[in-house]
């Protein structure tokens, strides 16, 4: 089955351009991630690619048919689940999976065949007949991605799925999209959350004010970026200033060095001169760790606020 | 696109009016009596009140002439509600529609059958009144059954007008305007409460072009055991207001939600 291909992708709200550009295809089985900031055109895309939103130029085929001429029935392959959940809350758990399966024209029989084990993958055994409100907010994350199975489709989108998840219920999540992905099913991935990216992503882009700023996978992209090793240093209160320390002596340790707030980030190849150096100020401490795609983000889309 | 090309109907517009009818089903109780209650109050109230000091009114008693009108007003309102407010929390507030949206349904599927389930829903209250007021003796004969149809008409036409403000409300606040510029000067300018003969000749002007008028001048001589006259004129009128208004929503909507 094929999955998902944009070329040249190009939408403009008024003079602002959203999407500048995008190339990229899905190979089966993968999870893909997009990552950015807000507004970099992450939601934009996945509406482009399932046929809300029509763009101003590009070519875009999802499940073998053009997008947006044929979008409605490609979504009949697609399962979703969107930034924002959307249950049913005058239903429960089941009601709200077996409406959404009419909704594909599944029949009633068949849908409720599979409900227990929907609701088994989501973890909400026991949970058929509860009201939506009477959930968490873990749960209802569950819901929806099991919502979205109801169609047992081949490819799934996931526009930011963990994001206001406490730690337990996020770690549920990449594990049963981790499932998924081994069923051989294909993932696009929206996030922020770089951990997430470099857990469950095979490939992915970083996008920028709608294009892409870099793409491969997590290790390609750490490699190709940015200097392998990361020492953060800081001051001790109120002892010396870690900021007075980049501007005088960073520079002959660190091939780049960045300073946020207190912190000073240093990038490197050999890290040994520099903590040799830091073992012997007093007032600074340090934190030394390989760099992770945090690091890119941030090189590459800059430290300054998006609103 | 140009959001206001034709709409693209199908029958895949039943599931969503499924899930409509589904969680009314859950409600269907204080539903009805919701829907009874208001339209019965003006009803009996003025029948009551009022007709006791009128001689007869269009040829019939003040109460009977009343039940007519009340059905169509009891339609209007029910329509009204249900694609102002129910269908703007579904789309605005609850995203409901955005989680359709993703399935295999377009918006024009999903919009068909917000109309068509308004204007069920306003044929339930309609036919509730019809019943109460065939129970108190105030229908002639069997043809006002006539009026089932004639109200799921107007409901459509109603629907389809409220679909229109809930594409273009910015907010709940936005449907007030609907109800003090539109709904209510309709409601006394049509015949629903006295014969729109009383009125001066510039307002008869204004009544004959409201769809509230030809759907009391259905359901009034259907009630007296009448064929209506000029059935055709209004079932056109009624109709035609039910797909202009309809494809109009349905581009607003489009530009709103599909951009």
């Amino acid at each position: 089955m094929e999955t998902l291909s944009v070329v040249d992708l190009h939408k403009a709200y008024g003079t602002t351009a959203v999407l500048a550009g995008l190339t990229f295809e899905l190979r089966r089985g993968e999870c893909y991630g997009l990552l950015g900031p807000n507004g970099a055109g992450k939601t934009t895309t996945l509406r482009c690619a399932l046929g809300l939103t029509t763009p101003d130029a590009g070519t875009i085929r999802l499940a073998g048919l053009p997008v947006p001429q044929r979008a409605r029935e490609a979504r009949a392959r697609i399962g979703i689940v969107p930034q924002m959940d959307n249950l049913d809350p005058d239903f429960t758990a089941a009601e709200n999976l077996l409406v959404y399966g009419r909704y594909f024209g599944l029949a009633d029989a068949a849908v409720r065949a599979r409900i227990p084990q929907l609701l088994e993958f989501a973890g909400l055994t026991g949970r058929a007949d509860a009201k939506i409100a009477t959930l968490s907010g873990g749960m209802k994350r569950r819901l929806t991605l099991a919502r979205a199975l109801v169609n047992d489709p081949d490819l799934l989108f996931l526009d930011e799925p963990t994001t206001g998840l406490d730690p337990q219920a996020r770690h549920l999540i990449w594990e049963r999209l981790k499932q998924l992905l081994a069923q051989g099913k294909t993932v696009l991935l929206t996030t922020h959350f770089m951990d997430e990216a470099e857990r469950l992503c095979h490939r992915l882009a970083i996008m920028d004010r709608g294009r892409f700023i870099a793409e491969g996978s997590p290790r390609e992209v750490i490699a190709a970026h940015i200097e392998p090793e990361v020492v953060e240093v800081y001051g001790e209160p109120g002892e010396s200033s870690a900021v007075a320390w980049a501007r005088d002596e960073a520079a002959q340790f660190a091939a780049r060095v960045e300073v946020a707030g207190e912190t000073a980030f240093c990038y490197l190849t050999d890290s040994h001169p520099l903590l040799r150096h830091l073992a012997g100020q007093r007032g600074l401490r340090y934190l030394h760790r390989p760099a992770n795609l945090e690091d890119v983000f941030l090189k590459l889309t800059g430290r300054d606020l998006r609103d | 696109m140009n959001p206001f090309r034709p709409p693209s109907l199908s029958l895949r517009f039943i599931p969503v009016w499924r899930r409509n009818f589904l969680v009314w089903r859950k409600l269907a109780i204080p539903s009805i009596l919701g829907n009874l209650a208001d339209p019965m109050i003006y009803m009996l109230g003025l029948g009551y009140g009022i007709g006791t000091l009128l001689p007869e009114v269009g040829g019939v008693p003040y109460m009977a002439f009343l039940a007519a009108g009340a059905v169509c007003f009891s339609t209007m309102n029910s329509a009204t509600f249900e694609a102002l407010y129910s269908a703007f929390s579904r789309m605005q507030v609850q995203k409901t529609w955005d989680a359709i949206l993703n399935a295999p349904v377009a918006l024009d599927d999903v919009l068909l059958a917000e109309l068509v389930w308004a204007a069920s829903k306003a044929c339930l209250s309609g036919a509730a009144i019809l019943a109460v007021a065939a129970a108190l003796g105030l229908v002639a004969s069997p043809l006002a059954l006539w009026t089932l149809p004639v109200i799921f008409l107007a409901g459509l036409a109603f629907a389809a007008l409220g679909l229109v403000m809930t594409a273009l409300a910015p907010s709940y606040d936005f449907f007030m305007y609907y109800f003090t510029l539109f709904v209510t000067p309709m409601t006394l300018l049509s015949g629903v409460f006295f014969p729109v003969e009383q009125l001066p000749a510039a307002f008869q002007a204004v009544s004959a072009v409201l769809p509230l008028s030809h759907a009391v001048q259905l359901a009034r001589p259907l009630f007296s055991g009448e064929v209506p006259a000029q059935a055709a004129l209004h079932v056109a009128v009624l109709a035609g207001y039910a797909v202009t208004a309809f494809w109009l929503a349905l581009g607003l909507a489009r530009r709103r939600l599909l951009k």
